[in-house]
Parts: structure tokens; sequence; C-alpha cells
């Protein structure tokens, strides 16, 4: 690049090599600047914003999304990524409303049902990428209608109502120890992934299967087989969002979670997590999260109406990318 | 599937007959078969499926599909992706109409309803060409970040108000020229100009150099930045043909973004044997996609399955056709290592 011409660019690239710089330069510093500018102003203009009360409903509004986000953030370090979440998030709830309205099963049990088709389903995705080799776009785009479809076919587009009171008073709207049962959820969620991509062979292991396959192949890595876990964790974690989410609605649709891949690849990008693997973290992740619920807010809070959010969050996307390419292109690659 | 590399021609006189029969297998000839079989399976069941009206029902509204499709296939090729065409085909749909109405109250041309819809999308496909052929950014974020910002802009705008009253003359996709709708024409001649445009020209050449390996294309002496934004250009124009059918097929134009709609040409480039990985596939062959994709539901109806299994037959229809690639390919690299 130019930079070898340039003394002072050099003194850049230097000062970027050392851990302070590297750390000071990564898209989860710029984000976590944003996103603490972003929280400040929306505390001063509503003293409520920031009271334990509103907090955790926030939290619980990004629920679905955020308990989403952690398995797509790990399939996306290994170069994969998952379209398939919102429709196994759709045939969940549809299968937990199908088995308990029509089939006369117990809640209880139509619960572990339905989270054993969210496992089938990642199993499904995973194991067609691991062993047949379909590209991870293809395969999840396809199941994406697929699962889609068999919602519908399973609901007949009929929706689910009624759900008894423990169901949805005590685990949808419920709290566990003064917060709602979501908080903790997304709470251990977070750290469970958090420290299991940062801290175990299993999660380093994802960093260089994005880096290079045939690398970590070579070095030992099973790398079919965990393939194979991250996107059953993802069947599995868009199963349980799902089940929440019913309590929390009352109510199950075959079209609930359409379009939700999307706004949970939005918020991994937007975390730092390069769509090409090898790069990102989970705490990237939860700042992506949380940088667009208090955009949302935000907006809402300014009087613009909800539709405005999408596309600020559409351009913030964009030039968050942009402003980290051109940081990497302009201090690391010399 | 031009693209394979030359075989020696001791691989060749070593052919197997498996591996003859799966060269004979091309992914056009498949679904060509495949319509066929479906088509007459089908009349068995019910007669009228091969009525004139059906047929002519089916390629009509599989036409803005299949010219969509093309424009995909050409992105798909280049080894990029744009998952923000229906946002985009909602946005020039509606774009399309208001001018429709105003052209109509007087004050300009009534060709602007035409010509301008068509300028905002090649201008959007030039500014995703640019951001990933000179900013690179990845082609999938950029879309989704597009998508993002066309769906929500475009309801900010209109409020999700329907256009109704559209003038007579602005209603071309309803014509029937020698009793064949126009969409047909349209679908036809574009996907006969661009089969040829992508074999023999040395820009659609390049197109397939830059996805099947862009470092050699570059090393070639290719301008890879320049292929990457004529193809996005070329997709913008396209989108925007397939929005003016879209708007013009029905009497009223529903101003928000129809759901679903880059899926369903995606899937038919991937259907017709594009491949996600770039450096294949054909623009006949994302035409037959399209149509097989609108075929497969009207076949369920005619046959009286519920229409509720249709998008799973859709998803179904993908994964059978990634495999018939996949073994195909197999099969090939084979035949080349023998």
């Amino acid at each position: 690049m130019q930079a070898v011409k340039e003394q002072p660019e050099q003194q850049k690239s230097r000062f970027s090599e050392t851990r302070l710089g590297r750390s000071l330069l990564s898209q989860e510093t710029i984000l976590l600047i944003i996103t603490i500018i972003a929280i400040t102003f929306l505390a001063t203009q509503n003293e409520r914003f920031l009271t334990l009360r509103n907090l955790s409903r926030e939290v619980v509004l990004l629920f679905e999304v955020a308990v989403m986000a952690m398995p797509m953030t790990l399939i996306i370090i290994t170069g994969g990524i998952d379209l398939s979440v919102g429709s196994i998030f759709g045939l969940s709830a549809v299968v937990l409303g199908f088995l308990w309205q029509d089939a006369g099963w117990a809640l209880e049990v139509a619960i572990v049902a339905s989270l054993i088709v969210g496992l089938m389903c990642g199993f499904l995705n995973g194991i067609f990428i691991v062993r047949l080799g379909v590209p991870p776009l293809i395969m999840t785009l396809a199941t994406l209608a697929l699962f889609r479809g068999m919602a519908l076919g399973v609901s007949e587009a009929r929706s689910a109502r009624g759900f008894p009171e423990w169901f949805t008073d005590g685990i949808g709207r419920g709290d566990f120890l003064g917060l709602p049962l979501q908080v903790w959820i997304i709470g251990i969620a977070v750290v469970v992934t958090g420290v299991v991509l940062a801290r175990t062979t299993f999660g380093r292991s994802l960093y260089a299967m994005g880096n290079n396959e045939l690398a970590a192949r070579f070095a030992g890595i099973p790398v079919q087989r965990y393939k194979l876990v991250i996107y059953v964790y993802s069947g599995f974690m868009a199963s349980l969002a799902a089940i929440l989410f019913t309590a929390r609605v009352t109510t199950t649709r075959s079209d609930m979670g359409t379009g939700y891949e999307l706004d949970v690849i939005a918020a991994v990008v937007l975390g730092g997590t390069s769509i090409f693997g090898g790069l990102g973290t989970i705490w990237g992740t939860v700042l992506g999260l949380i940088l667009i619920q208090v955009l949302k807010n935000g907006l809402l809070l300014a009087g613009v109406r909800g539709d405005a959010t999408s596309v600020l969050i559409g351009i913030v996307l964009i030039l968050a990318i942009l402003i980290n390419n051109f940081i990497q292109t302009r201090f690391r690659s010399v | 599937m031009t693209a394979i590399p030359q075989k020696t021609s001791q691989a060749l006189a070593n052919r197997s007959i498996g591996s003859r029969l799966s060269g004979l297998l091309t992914q056009e000839s498949v679904l060509a078969l495949a319509l066929v079989i479906i088509s007459f399976a089908v009349t068995i069941v019910n007669p009228n499926f091969l009525a004139a009206r059906n047929i002519s029902d089916i390629l009509s509204n599989s036409s803005y599909i299949a010219i969509a499709a093309i424009g995909m296939s050409l992105v798909i090729i280049s080894g990029n992706i744009d998952i923000s065409i229906g946002s985009l085909i909602g946005l020039l749909a509606t774009i399309a109409g208001r001018l429709a109405i105003g052209a109509e109250a007087g004050g300009y041309p009534e060709i602007f309803a035409f010509i301008i819809p068509i300028v905002v999308g090649v201008a959007s496909g030039a500014l995703i060409g640019f951001f990933v052929a000179y900013l690179h950014v990845p082609a999938i974020v950029v879309s989704l970040g597009m998508l993002s910002v066309l769906k929500g802009g475009l309801i900010l705008w209109t409020g999700g108000e329907w256009i109704y009253n559209l003038p007579e003359w602005f209603k071309f996709a309803q014509q029937r020229p020698l009793g064949i709708p126009a969409p047909v024409y349209l679908m036809i001649s574009l996907t006969i100009i661009g089969a040829i445009w992508m074999k023999y020209s040395a820009t659609g050449r390049a197109i397939y150099a830059v996805g099947g390996n862009r470092e050699a294309a570059r090393l070639s002496g290719i301008s890879e930045k320049r292929i990457i934004m004529t193809v996005f250009m070329i997709n913008g124009f396209m989108v925007s043909i397939a929005a003016l059918l879209f708007a013009t097929q029905f009497n009223a134009i529903q101003s928000t973004v129809p759901s679903g709609l880059e899926l369903l040409v995606i899937t038919s480039a991937v259907v017709g044997g594009v491949s996600i990985l770039g450096g294949t596939g054909t623009v006949i062959g994302s035409t037959l996609g399209a149509v097989l994709v609108h075929v497969i539901p009207a076949a369920m109806i005619f046959a009286s399955i519920s229409d509720y299994w249709r998008q799973a037959v859709q998803g179904l229809l993908i994964l059978f056709t990634v495999l018939v690639d996949l073994y195909r390919r197999n099969q090939q690299s084979y035949a080349r290592r023998k």
C-alpha cells in the first residue's frame, strides 16, 4: 500500500500492532463508543430510560433476535450462514400450537417436542452441509422455504390460542428474582456462548475453520463434527426463542418470525463479525444488538415512525462495515 | 454448462457410460424434461391443465420473476448476490404507478412512467456495484443494508397506501398481442439476448472469469471492478423491467414490498443451475427455472393438492436440484481424475 512511502502512516501501523492499538481500532470499540453516546443521549432525553424496569423491558423486546444471534455469530465465524432461523422459529411455534391444540398433547410434552423439532431442523441443515458439501447459503435458503412451507402446511394458516396461565403469565411475562425470565435466559446464553467461543478449544477451532478450513482439518480439528454442532445449536435456539415468544404473545401463527434471519444477521455483522469468517466476538454481537435496540428507541422517542428505524439500521450497517474496512486497510495491511 | 474445464483427450476416451450420460444431463435439459413430465402427469389427472389459457397464464406469471432472475444469474455467476431486489421491485413499481397517475393528470409525457423507474433501478444497481467493487463491502452485506433502507423508506413514503385508478395505457402487462401475453415476449427476447451476450461477448465471458477465479481474471487483464459494476447495473435494469411488469399486471399497485420475491428469484436462478459459488450457470437455465418454480404450484392446484404445501415443495425443489448438481459435479471430477 501507499503507506510504505509515508512516514507518519508507518508509525500509525506500528501503533496498531500494540495490544492497546489493536483493541482501540477494533469494530467493537467503535460500536461501544457509538452505543455509549446513543445511550447517554437517550438518558438525557428521558429520565425513565435508565431504570432497571425499562432496561429489562428493552431486553425482552430484543430477546428473540438476541437468542438467535448467539449461534449465528458462531456460524458466521466459521464462514457459514444460516438463513433458515426465522423459518425454524415459525415451524417450532406452529408445531407447539398444533400438538397442544389439535393433537391434544400436554403442553409440557408439546414444548419438548417443539424443541426437538428445532434440533432436527438444525441437524438437517448441518448434515447436508458437512456430509454432502452443500454450500450453507444454498442449504439454508432451501430450508428457509421448506420449514416455512411446513409451518404453513401443518397449521393451514390457522392460529392456536388460549394457552394456560402458567405458560403465558408464568413463562411469557413472568419474573424470576425480580427480572423477566427472558433477561436471565439471554444472560446465560451470552455468557455460555461467549466463554465457549473465547476460552475453549472448540471455540478457538471455529476461528481456525473460518480462516482456512483445509488448514484446520490438517491441524486435526474435527471440522465436520464442530460444524454440525453449531447448526444444531442454531436450530435449538430458534426453537427456544419461538417457545418464549409464543408464551409472551399467547398465540402461534405460521408467519411468525418471517424475516428474523435478516435482523439476526444484521446484528451479528454490525457487531464486527466478518461475513467471510474468521473474525468476530460475542461481545461485538451483544453491542450490535444493543445499538439496534437503542436506535429503535431513540427514533421512537424523537417521534419518528417505526419504519424509519429500518432505513437507519440499513445505513448504519453499511457505514459500520465501511469504517471497519477503511481502518483495516489503512492501518493493518501494511 | 460450458464452463467445465477442457478435459484431456485421454479422459474423454476413458469416459464411462455413466459420465457420458451425466454429460448429456445439462441442467437445462433436465429442467426441460422435468417441465414436460410434470405437465404430462398433471394433464392425465386434469386435462384442463394443458389449455392454452392456462399455459399462457403460467408463462405470463413467471415472466417478471424470470426477467429478474436473468439479472440475478449474472450477479451470482460473478460470485456475488443481491438480496435487496424484492424491495427494489416494490419501490420501482410504486414510482411507476405514481408517475403514471401524474402523467394522466398532465404535466409530463406518459413515457416518463416507464423511463424513470428504469433510471432509478440502474442507479440503485450502480450504487450496490460501487460499494461491492470499489469499497470492498461484501455484496450480501450491502444488499442487506439496501433491503432495510428500501423497505423502510417505501413504507415511510407511501404509508402502505395502494395505488388505484391506473390509466389504461399503463397496463402494459395485460396486453395480449397475437393472443400471447406481452410479458412472455419480453421474457423470451431478454432471455435470448442475455444468453447470446453471456456466451459470445467479451464482457459476458469476463463475468464467468471473475466468478470462477477473481485473481486469475485480474491477472489476465480483466478489469474486475468494471465487470462487477456492469453486472450490478444490468441487474438493476432487469429488476426495473420486472418491476414494470409487476406494476402493470393488475389494476392496482400495492405500495409495499412484496415479501419473499428475492427468494423466488434466487430460487429460479439456483434451480436453473447457476452455482452459488460463482463461475457457472446460464440465463436459459434461470428462465426455465423460473417457469418450473411457477409450474409446480399451478400443477399442485390442478392435481388438487392443498396450496398450503406450496412453499414446502419449493424448498424441496431447491434441495433436489442442488443435490443433482453436486452429484453431477462429483461424476465429472471423477471422470476427469481418471
